[in-house]
Parts: C-alpha cells; structure tokens; sequence
C-alpha cells in the first residue's frame, strides 16, 4: 500500500487535505517515522486514525458528515413546514406582518438547507414536502388551518432547532468552517424563535417570553414536552446561577433557567423528530 | 513632556476629537507615548475622570488561550450587565410595562453571565471590573437605549459565533464551547426581542443576517473594536487568537 499515492488521491477532492492532517511538511514527517515504527499491517489504521481526526469522526463515533445530514434532516423540517405555513398565513387570520416574518424565516431555512446540501454534495438525502408529517401521526388536526397551531408548531421547530445545533456544535470542533457555519446558523435559528414566540406573545395572548423560562411548554400540546425538558437547569459548570446576588438584583430560578439555553442530544432530538416524519 | 505635544498644534481640535473614546485611544495608542502624556494635557483630553489616570490600572490584558476567551466574554458580559442595571435603574420616559419587563429580564440574565463567568474563571486568571463608559448613551432617551442595546446583542452574538472555534480542543475546550453555546443563543434571542422593540420584523433581517441565512461571527479584535467605545479601560487582547 503506498500511503503518499492514496494521500495524492485525497487530494484531487480535498485540495486542503495536507492542512487537515497537519502541515504538508509535518506529515511526511509523521508518515515517515510510522514506516519505521509500524509494520505494513498495521500502517493502514494509524492511517485511518489520522484521517478520521482530519475529516471529524471524534471518540463517540460521529463525524461532520452525520451531523451535516441530521441538520439537513432538521432545516428541510423547517424549510417545507415554513413554505407551506406562508402559503397559508393569509387565509387564517395573520395579520400583513406575520406574513413577513414567516416569509423571512422560510427563506432563511431554504437558505440552511441550499448550504447543507452543497456542503454534503451528492450525498445528500432528498426531502419534499411529502417527506414529513406536519400532524405529528394525527395528533395536531389544524397545523395549517389554525394560526395559533401553525405558530405553535412553529415555536417547538425553532426551540428545538437551537437545542439540536447546540447539542452538535461539540461533534465539529476537527472542523472550523463546518463549526463556525452551524453556529452562525444556530443563533439564527435562536433569533427565530425570539420572534415566534414574541409573535404567540403579543398576537395569541400566550403566556410565553422571548425566552425559554424553567420547562415551560407556553400553551403548546403536551406531545412536545421533551423540547423543553431539561431546560429548567440553574447550576451551570457547578455555579450555582439562582440566587446571585449583584447590586440589590438577585437572581430568580427563572431568570437563572432563561439564561442559559441547554442542548439536546442526537437521541432525544430524534424522539422529538420522529412524530413528524412521514 | 510638554515636548511631545506640538505648541502649533490646534489644541481645541485634538480635544475635540480626543472626547471620543476611540479617538482618543487610538490616539494615545498611535502616538508612542501613551505613557509619558503628562496629566495636564490628559486633563485636556477627557474631562471625566481620566485626570488621574494611572495606565497599569487602566490597561485589562485578556490573557491567552481558553481563560483569555472566557475573560474576554467577561468582559463583554460586565458590559452588558452595567448597560442594564442603569436601564431598568433609569427608565427612559415612556418606558411601557412590557419593555420594562423585557428589559429586566435581560438584565437579570447579563448579570447571571457575568456573574457565572466570575465564578468559573479562577481568581488569579480572572480579569478586573471593568469601568464601563456610557456617555454617549442618553438613558432617558428610548431610541439611544434600544439602540444601544441592538449593538451590544449583536455584537455579543458576533463575538460567541466567532470565539467558539477559538476554544482548544480539549474535554476542557468541549465544556466551553458547549458553556458559550448555551449563552450565545440568549444573546440572540435578546438581539432579536430589541431589534422588534425597534421596529417589529427585524429580528433577524439583513444587516445581520447573510444571504446564506447565516448570522455575523467577529474575531476578537474586531468585537473589542466596537464595544472598546463602552469602556474606559484599555483592552489588551494580543495574547488572544488574531
């Protein structure tokens, strides 16, 4: 096996390939002390091993690649819930601004789910509209016939996208560009979740802020409970956040819950997923 | 000392121009002789509290490597969290029920930051208080609050967007990026909750979103630019990533 043509073979796809293991000088370096040190059985594995740290895999065993396609999966969620959620707007009752807003977000999802696929390439799955179930499995009757349903659906796809990216951005840190793209995407998707909630705030009297307080479902079914579990966490790094006191402020159990966001692991974001895949 | 200050020089000029912060800093920066300014043209420059100032006092240097990110999210948290305590301490006139509850919550939730970063930074890494300058802010004044506030959001979210690969890869550097990730998107939500007290609808619109859909990400250097004109002392982040 020659490791210097298989690397050259890398190359040809990845350009960047030498700068992902090392330096170009380094890791002739490094290949050369292996072809004294290792046999030629063994030469294979430390090679894959060098790869699998160049390309992402970490020590849990998900690469770049399985948390590019889970977001793929949870954009293309959002993108055809969002397309379909403008067409309908108007004839449920939302006011010209709502429109807006829903529209900005739409396109901000069309736009994650374009950047998703091209970095995914050919690899990338296909979802249509047909691809997902908007009434979770029967239990939602009105997602698209109901303002309220529709924001409320809405409100559980964007707290649960900043929880999901959140619970990601750990598997990424092999890969700076992958890392810095999905968290310039995850506070998009915070800020989405400020308006929609901001929206069911101020236009359906829910009780709901900005903000995630405790585990605070604010009026949604009950089915998506899990979004918000977990949330209501007040000891951060093993500071304990309720109950500072700065400057006659003293910090709620709320106050201390709200802010912070928590993540979501791969698991329970695809609990929370599955209802609504067709 | 009065040698370094050109006798021709139109001294109301420099005084003008030294009010600002930023203009004074850099000044004092690009001049080479920061230093050895005597206290009387210091007093000439800034008519706060600068008279007296003492530079190794005055001078915050970040540090380096992981301790030198969370100080310097210290930093921009102490920031956040003086802005807000004089906010709700001083409504703006016409201050409505609903901003007044938003902007306490905020509040709250910059001085749980701060104070959750004073904890978890180790005492002899950890960064003094800083003394933050809001002069050119007009607390009674709701378009300069919110506006204000708008900065400050975005910037804090620009800065974590940018600081998370900053952090080593270590177990330890996981725990902070996971740490800035639960704070970042706070921020965001609190960016987007000011940018709709503005003007309802632009949460999330063009000036800081890409046409990727994607939010800013600023380097270090770039945020203490902007956030340098909040606060009296002298950021020093050299030892952070450039």
């Amino acid at each position: 096996m020659n490791i210097f043509n298989l690397i050259r073979e890398i190359e040809k796809v990845d350009p960047e390939v030498y700068e992902r293991l090392d330096s170009r000088r380094a890791i002739f370096k490094h290949f050369a002390g292996f072809g004294k040190k290792l046999t030629a059985a063994a030469v294979p594995l430390a090679f894959g091993s060098m790869l699998n740290k160049a390309y992402g895999q970490t020590s849990t065993g998900r690469s770049v690649t399985q948390v590019l396609e889970f977001a793929y999966l949870l954009e293309n969620l959002e993108a055809e819930f969002y397309k379909q959620a403008v067409t309908a707007a108007s004839s449920v009752g939302a006011p010209a601004i709502a429109v807006t807003a829903l529209t900005t977000i739409r396109d901000h999802e069309i736009a994650h789910v374009n950047f998703l696929k091209s970095a995914l390439g050919a690899s990338a799955p296909m979802y249509t509209a047909a691809s997902f179930d908007y009434s979770a499995k029967g239990n939602l009757t009105d997602t698209f016939t109901n303002y309220g349903t529709m924001l409320a659906v809405a409100q559980a796809f964007e707290d649960t996208g900043v929880r999901a990216y959140k619970g990601q951005a750990g598997y990424l840190v092999s890969n700076n560009e992958v890392l810095e793209a999905a968290l310039k995407i995850h506070s998009v998707e915070a800020r989405h979740a400020a308006h929609i909630r901001r929206m069911r705030r101020d236009g359906q009297s829910a009780a709901v802020k900005p903000w995630i307080t405790g585990k605070d479902l604010g009026g949604l079914p009950a089915l998506v409970q899990p979004i918000y579990n977990g949330e209501e966490v007040t000891t951060q790094a093993n500071v304990p956040i309720t109950g500072i006191m700065s400057g006659g402020v003293t910090i709620s159990a709320a106050a201390a819950s709200e802010a912070f966001d928590e993540p979501l692991t791969t698991e329970e974001v695809t609990a929370i997923v599955t209802p609504f895949l067709a | 000392m009065a040698k370094i200050i050109n006798p021709h020089e139109n001294e109301a000029g420099l005084i003008k121009s030294a009010s600002n912060p930023i203009h004074r800093r850099s000044f004092l920066k690009y001049s080479g002789a920061g230093i050895a300014l005597s206290a009387l043209f210091l007093a000439g420059c800034n008519n706060n509290d600068d008279d007296e100032i003492d530079y190794s006092q005055d001078m915050v240097n970040l540090g380096s490597g992981d301790v030198g990110i969370l100080n310097y999210a210290f930093a921009l948290e102490q920031l956040e969290a003086a802005f807000y305590t004089q906010v709700v301490a001083n409504k703006y006139s016409g201050m409505t029920d609903l901003e007044t509850a938003v902007l306490t919550d905020i509040r709250d939730h910059e001085i749980a930051h701060r104070e959750f970063f004073r904890a978890a930074i180790p005492a002899s890494a950890r960064i003094k208080d800083l003394t933050p300058d809001f002069s050119t802010i007009n607390f009674a004044d709701k378009t300069s609050v919110l506006t204000t506030a708008k900065t400050f959001e975005d910037l804090g979210v620009a800065a974590y967007n940018g600081a998370g690969k900053l952090f080593t890869d270590t177990g330890d550097g996981l725990t902070y990026l996971t740490l800035a990730g639960k704070i970042v998107s706070v921020e965001a939500r609190h960016a987007a909750e000011i940018r709709d007290l503005i003007s309802n609808g632009t949460f999330a619109n063009s000036e800081v979103i890409d046409a990727m859909g994607m939010d800013q990400a600023l380097m270090p250097a770039q945020v203490l630019a902007a956030a340098g004109a909040f606060i009296k002392n002298q950021i020093v982040a050299t030892g952070l990533p450039q």
